[in-house]
This record gives C-alpha cells, sequence and structure tokens, in this order.
C-alpha cells in the first residue's frame, strides 16, 4: 500500500490525465473491439466435414484437427509449451516449469491436475503423462476465437465436459464449451489465447508479471503502445513469432542486448521478440545531442519506455507469505482477510500477500544469463534467497540496465540441509497441505515424489524473484526523462559500478573547486572593499 | 591622450560571443553536474552540446585570426621582474595610489599579469574544457577509438576541475575588468565600442 502511495505521489500530473482520458477512451475502445475483423484466411473451418461431429473429449477434436495439419503435434512436442522444460543453453541449467522451483506455488510436481490446466496438452495429472502423444495436444487454448472454451482449473488440462460447480461450493458455475462450435472456429492466436494462462499465471489475475494482466486483453494504447485496441492493436504473436509452432522470446533466455537490429523477413531469424527487432539500433532521431541514441548500448528499451507498470487497473502480487498459511477463525473455518481496495490480503490456504498498481519497476543489470536456484542447491538461511540470479554488470559488455517487477516473500524451505523445498499442496489425499494444514507432511511427500532428499525439519525462508519487464510499453511522450535517472536520488541511484552524471560526484573536487571560485570572490571583494576605504587617502 | 580602435571587430565579436558561451556552458554544466537545477538535465545537455560545438567553431576562427594578425605575441609572457611589479601594483600601489607600472597601447594591450593569465586559460584550462568535453561527449566511441581504457568518472573529473578553474578565472577576471579602469566601466566600455584612450 506505502508502495501505491508512493507511486500516486511521485506520479506526474499527466498520470492523473492518463487516468481521465483512460475513463473516457474505453467505451471507445471497447466499440472498436467489437468491430469483428474479416477474416482473410482460405479456409472456414465451418465447412469441414471431420468437423461437422459431436465430440465427447477435446482429445477427439485434436484427432480431427490432426487428420488436416498432420505434422502440428510434432511440432509441439518439440516446443517448450509442451515439455516445459528447457534446457539453458549457455548453464545447461535444467529449467522450465518441471524443474523450476518459484515463490508461488512451489512447483509442479504432486500438483499436476491443478497446475497443468494451463499446459497445452491434456491429462497430464501425474509423472506417468505421455508426451509422445499427439491426440492429447491442445490445438484450442491457443486456437479458440470463441472466447468460450476454458481449460478447467482442476482437471489436467482438459475442458468441463459437463457444466459444473468451480470454484467447489461457491454457488457458481464453470460451463462446458460446445466443442464442435469451438472446433469449427478455430483461427489465429489473439491476445485472449495467449492472456488465459499468462495473464493469469501464479494463481490469478496479475500474480506474477507484473507487466501482463486482464487488463491486456483489450489495451488501450496509453496502457500499452503497440497492443492498444484504438492503436497498433498488435496481438502477441506480432513480436512473439513463431517457427513451427515453437515462440520466440522466453524469459529463461531473455535477450538482453540485441546487437543485431531490425530483422528483415527471409533474411534474419524470423524473430521479432525484441524491440530492436523491428526499431533497430538507433531508434531515436539524431538531433546535435545523440546521447539518447547513445544509451542503448547500456540501457534496455524497457527501461525509459516502461515507466510504471501493473498500470491496467489490476494489482501485480508484490509479496506472498507462505509462513502464515494454514489459520483458521474460532468456528475452525478458512479465513480471506481483504484490504480497503478488495485486494485480497490472507487466504488460510496460501498464507498473505500484498498487491501494488501503478508500481516503479526495480533496476539492475542484465546480460541474459538467468540461473535458478535449484532443488539440491545449497542457500544461506540468514541472508535473502534469490530465486534467480544473472550476470551482468557495467564492465559486461553484454549487459544493459533492465527494469524488473521482483516479487518478494516467505517461503518453506529445509532447515537441515539448507535447501529450498518443494511441497504438495493440491490433492485429495491428506498429504495435501490444502487438506492437512500439515507443512511436514505436504514437503515430505513432494521432496519424496521428486527423488529429493528433505531433513524432516522446515522453516521459511525469504526469497526474491526477479521478473524482467518487457510489456505495457508507454507511448513515447510517456517515457521517462533524463532527470527520472540523471539526478542525485534518482531511479538508478542503487546501481554502482559507474559513473552517472547528475547522480555522481566527487565530492572533495567540488569541496576544492567552491574554495577556489568563493575564495576568489572573497578575495577580489576584500580587495575591492580595502580600495573603497582607501580612497581618500589615495595619491592619484 | 587619443582614443584608438583597441579592440578590432573580430576581436570584439570573439570576446563577447565567448563570454556568452563559456557562461552558458557554467551554468548547464553545473546543472548537469547536479549542483543546480535549471531548465531540467535532458535541455541543459541539449544547450551545453550546442553551445559547445559553436565555441568551437568560433575558436577556430579565432585561431586562425591570431595567427594572421600576429596578435598571438600579445600572449608572449614577461620578465619576472616585470610581474613583480604587476603585482606590487595589485598589492599595494593600488589602494595608496602611485600609478600603473605599464602603459598600454595598440601593440601591447596586456600588461605582463594578464598575458600570463590569458596564456594559462588559452593554453592549460581551455584545452583541458576542450578534450575532457570532447572525450566525455564521445565515450561511446572510446573503443572503437582504442581510449577503452578511459573511465568516464575521471574524463568527468578534469572536466568538472577545469569548470571550477573556468569559473575562479571568471570571477578574477570580471573584478578587474569592471573596476580597475580609470573611469567606471571604461575597460567594458573599450570592449563594446572597441576605443580606448592610449
Amino acid at each position: 500500500m506505502l508502495r501505491i502511495a508512493r507511486c500516486l505521489k511521485n506520479s506526474n500530473p499527466g498520470l492523473l490525465s492518463l487516468v481521465c482520458f483512460l475513463l473516457v477512451c474505453l467505451p471507445l475502445a471497447s466499440a472498436t473491439a467489437a468491430v469483428e475483423k474479416q477474416s482473410n484466411s482460405t479456409a472456414d473451418h465451418t465447412k469441414f466435414e471431420e468437423l461437422q461431429q459431436e465430440f465427447d473429449s477435446a482429445p477427439e477434436v485434436t484427432k480431427a484437427c490432426l487428420g488436416c495439419h498432420t505434422e502440428a503435434s510434432k511440432q509441439i512436442h518439440k516446443t517448450t509449451h509442451w515439455n516445459w522444460k528447457f534446457t539453458h543453453p549457455a548453464t545447461n541449467q535444467e529449467l522450465g516449469k518441471k524443474k523450476v522451483v518459484n515463490s508461488f506455488c512451489g512447483s509442479i510436481i504432486t500438483n499436476y491436475a491443478r497446475c497443468t490446466s494451463c499446459h497445452i496438452g491434456y491429462g497430464w495429472k501425474d509423472d506417468s503423462f505421455d508426451f509422445a502423444s499427439e491426440v492429447n495436444v491442445d490445438c484450442l487454448a491457443c486456437h479458440d476465437t470463441t472466447d468460450t472454451y476454458r481449460k478447467f482449473p482442476t482437471d489436467a488440462g482438459h475442458p468441463a465436459y459437463v457444466d459444473k460447480p468451480f470454484p467447489p461450493k461457491k454457488g457458481k458455475i464453470w460451463k462446458a464449451p460446445d466443442l464442435t462450435h469451438v472446433a469449427q472456429n478455430v483461427g489465429k492466436t489473439r491476445r485472449q489465447n495467449c492472456g488465459n494462462c499468462h495473464f493469469l499465471g501464479g494463481g490469478g489475475d496479475g500474480v506474477k508479471h507484473g507487466d501482463l494482466d486482464s487488463s491486456m486483453y483489450n489495451p488501450s494504447k496509453e496502457l500499452d503502445v503497440h497492443m492498444g485496441v484504438d492503436g497498433l492493436n498488435f496481438v502477441c504473436t506480432e513480436c512473439h513469432t513463431t517457427d513451427g509452432h515453437d515462440v520466440k522470446g522466453s524469459r529463461y533466455t531473455t535477450v538482453a542486448k540485441d546487437t543485431h537490429g531490425i530483422d528483415i523477413p527471409g533474411r534474419d531469424d524470423e524473430s521479432r521478440a525484441t524491440c530492436e527487432s523491428c526499431h533497430g539500433l538507433k531508434p531515436h532521431t539524431e538531433t546535435i545531442n545523440n546521447k539518447i541514441n547513445d544509451h542503448t548500448d547500456k540501457v534496455a528499451c524497457q527501461t525509459c519506455h516502461i515507466p510504471y507498470y501493473a498500470k491496467g487497473g489490476i494489482p501485480s502480487k508484490t509479496w506472498w507469505d507462505w509462513s502464515t498459511a494454514g489459520r483458521m477463525d474460532a468456528d475452525g473455518k478458512h479465513i480471506k482477510k481483504k484490504d480497503e481496495n478488495g485486494y485480497v490480503t490472507y487466504v488460510t490456504k496460501k498464507g498473505s500477500f500484498e498487491w501494488g498498481e501503478n508500481l516503479i519497476p526495480e533496476y539492475d543489470w542484465l546480460s541474459g544469463d538467468i540461473r535458478y536456484q535449484e532443488l539440491d542447491q545449497k542457500l544461506d538461511p540468514n541472508a535473502i534467497v534469490p530465486i534467480n540470479t544473472f550476470n551482468g554488470s557495467y564492465d559486461d559488455p553484454d549487459a544493459r540496465i533492465w527494469p524488473f517487477k521482483i516479487m518478494r516473500g516467505k517461503q518453506p524451505y529445509d532447515k537441515g540441509n539448507n535447501t529450498l523445498v518443494i511441497t504438495h499442496l493440491f490433492g485429495k489425499d491428506s498429504e495435501a497441505y490444502w487438506k492437512s494444514f500439515d507443512w511436514n507432511r505436504a514437503i515430505k511427500a513432494a521432496m519424496d515424489a521428486a527423488g529429493a532428499d528433505y531433513s524432516g525439519e522446515y522453516g521459511f525462508i525469504e526469497t526474491t524473484y526477479h521478473w524482467p519487464l518487457s510489456h505495457m510499453v508507454a507511448p513515447k511522450a510517456e517515457a521517462l526523462g533524463c532527470d527520472s535517472c540523471h539526478s542525485r536520488d534518482g531511479r538508478l541511484a542503487n546501481l554502482t559500478g559507474f559513473y552517472m552524471p547528475g547522480r555522481d560526484r566527487n565530492e572533495l573536487l567540488d569541496i576544492i573547486g567552491w574554495l577556489a571560485v568563493l575564495g576568489t570572490l572573497g578575495g577580489v571583494s576584500l580587495h575591492g572593499l580595502a580600495r573603497i576605504a582607501m580612497r581618500g587617502r589615495r595619491k592619484d | 591622450m587619443a582614443k584608438v580602435m583597441m579592440y578590432k571587430r573580430f576581436e570584439r565579436l570573439w570576446h563577447w560571443s565567448q563570454a556568452f558561451l563559456i557562461i552558458s556552458m557554467l551554468i548547464t554544466g553545473f546543472e548537469i553536474h547536479g549542483t543546480l537545477t535549471l531548465f531540467g538535465f535532458e535541455q541543459a545537455v541539449d544547450l551545453h552540446i550546442t553551445f559547445a560545438w559553436t565555441l568551437i567553431g568560433l575558436w577556430i576562427f579565432a585561431i586562425f585570426w591570431h595567427l594572421t594578425t600576429g596578435e598571438w605575441k600579445q600572449y608572449i609572457p614577461s620578465s619576472a621582474n616585470k610581474l613583480m611589479a604587476m603585482a606590487k601594483y595589485y598589492g599595494v600601489d593600488i589602494f595608496l595610489g602611485g600609478g600603473h607600472p605599464f602603459h598600454k597601447t595598440r601593440e601591447h594591450k596586456l600588461n605582463p599579469l594578464q598575458r600570463m593569465a590569458y596564456l594559462s586559460l588559452h593554453v592549460l584550462i581551455s584545452p583541458a574544457v576542450w578534450l575532457s568535453g570532447l572525450l566525455y561527449l564521445f565515450y561511446t566511441s572510446w573503443d572503437a577509438w582504442g581510449l577503452g581504457w578511459l573511465s568516464l568518472g575521471a574524463i568527468a573529473l578534469i572536466h568538472t576541475a577545469a569548470a571550477f578553474a573556468m569559473l575562479t578565472f571568471l570571477v578574477a577576471h570580471l573584478y578587474l575588468a569592471i573596476t580597475t579602469s580609470k573611469e567606471p566601466f571604461g575597460y567594458v566600455k573599450a570592449m563594446i565600442t572597441g576605443y580606448e584612450e592610449e
């Protein structure tokens, strides 16, 4: 809350006018979005014989797709979207959701059916999932254009096949999609398809990324100058180009500094996931003062052009403290607390949260070489543990200053072994934390399943998790001015190892310099006064 | 005593435009340094760079002028004795009376102290400002120029030190130029009209 207040206090008058502008524009924007773009596809899927049938399950739809798109599943099988496994080319670390321990719900291991509701497949409910199955690829998650196809939150990637309540016991009904209608209306991937998982990652709207949340389904150009429906109206794949279903722009291999520049179709690698891919290496108009272009060697475009994040009206989670989870009220019932903004600040199953809107990013040097704290890696129990770290400094020619959302919180760790742990949260069995609220059992169950060593003694440790920001790029008039950093207490006050005009100075030189100037001024003043005093006695 | 054309048209143009540019660059420079806030950092940098290139252009003309007219000889240092005489004048005689030890003529416009001060300005302070300033401006090209071993902090330190020296010079210069002429603002008038008693 303090951070929001600080943001609002520091915000320029432009922010207020921006909010007013948005209020006026939103109805306009949704009107624009409502105008359906005429499809220019050469295929009308409503006319396809294969799709004139009732589908009992989603894999049957995939089977029909594969009748024509014979290679589609084989392509998907090679991607991180399918395998949730990524071998970092520089560090050889085994990453991806299958491996990484995060500071949200920890790990997918033993929690599959819940987590894999965002897997582009069907049926990954335990570690016996067949990654070679072609019919278990979910074509619809990415190609539905009806906005009626949603994967059910707890069915391992399947949609609901009959209407059923969700969340359980809340009286709300989750509608089963009409698979025939959905299959006959497939098309190119839109913001909605990507957003259904990437905007809601980490268990809810705006939880994980600070620059991706449901406000980006139909953003205004004030929110995102590229994706604004009242502007360029980019979909995600405009930049995250695909090559045989492989999507470019993975966070695990962030290109911190693109020295290649504009990617020309047919000649280059067809990846447009960096700003330079379209804007080139000297994006600003050259004047006598070419200093802004000079900055591109050390400062990422995002640093100036994403002045705030979580600015679309949806807060981003900034603090998640698992150590307070498990409290019940006097009647033994679950507790849920909200703050004055209606943001959830406590739930029994997950612990305490903090949220923020219009947040100022934090900045650090990034060379792209991101490493993760692995499950068997020792940690320092007396320090804050970084979930991910990366190389980069002023002296590193491959590094630039990047903006980050830093997720902070407390999560369980192994006090005996000094390692992170993973936890069995979700499941109908009594080992699951969300059934027993017994950390020891939940940790043991997950660690056993992962084949990891657990000493039997757990504690809670504070962690940080850096999320580089690349979305919610502001219109150029809103980009940061020089003074934001080139000032005594600017946004880069914490970065060290280099001299920055306006921020840095040699204090000794300043003292000597001003002594010389003021000393001379004092000297000539005295000299002048003495001349005036002696005027009468002077023999001219 | 007759009034003569002491400062020719180009010399006056050079003096006053240089005065404007140097004072403007001191102001914008100390804004970039973080000492004061006036234009905002970006505009201060814009102005500082624009003024710098203008002054470089002016200096090219001024060097050419000094060389072709022989005016550069005005800065040849005087002997130590003459310097001491000037020091005695500013230290003693200016209070008690006793007249200026040197006679200003068209051929010898500068007294021994001025010769030394302006020579220092031209061969020490100004080159330090130029060199460090140009390096500062083109720091992204250092690697390409084989100067990758330089540090921006050190260059900034030299540039700032030279700026302090310039400001110190300016304070002393203004005092002497404004107050030491026989009639009030005599030297200032001479630098505007060009005419001064010889």
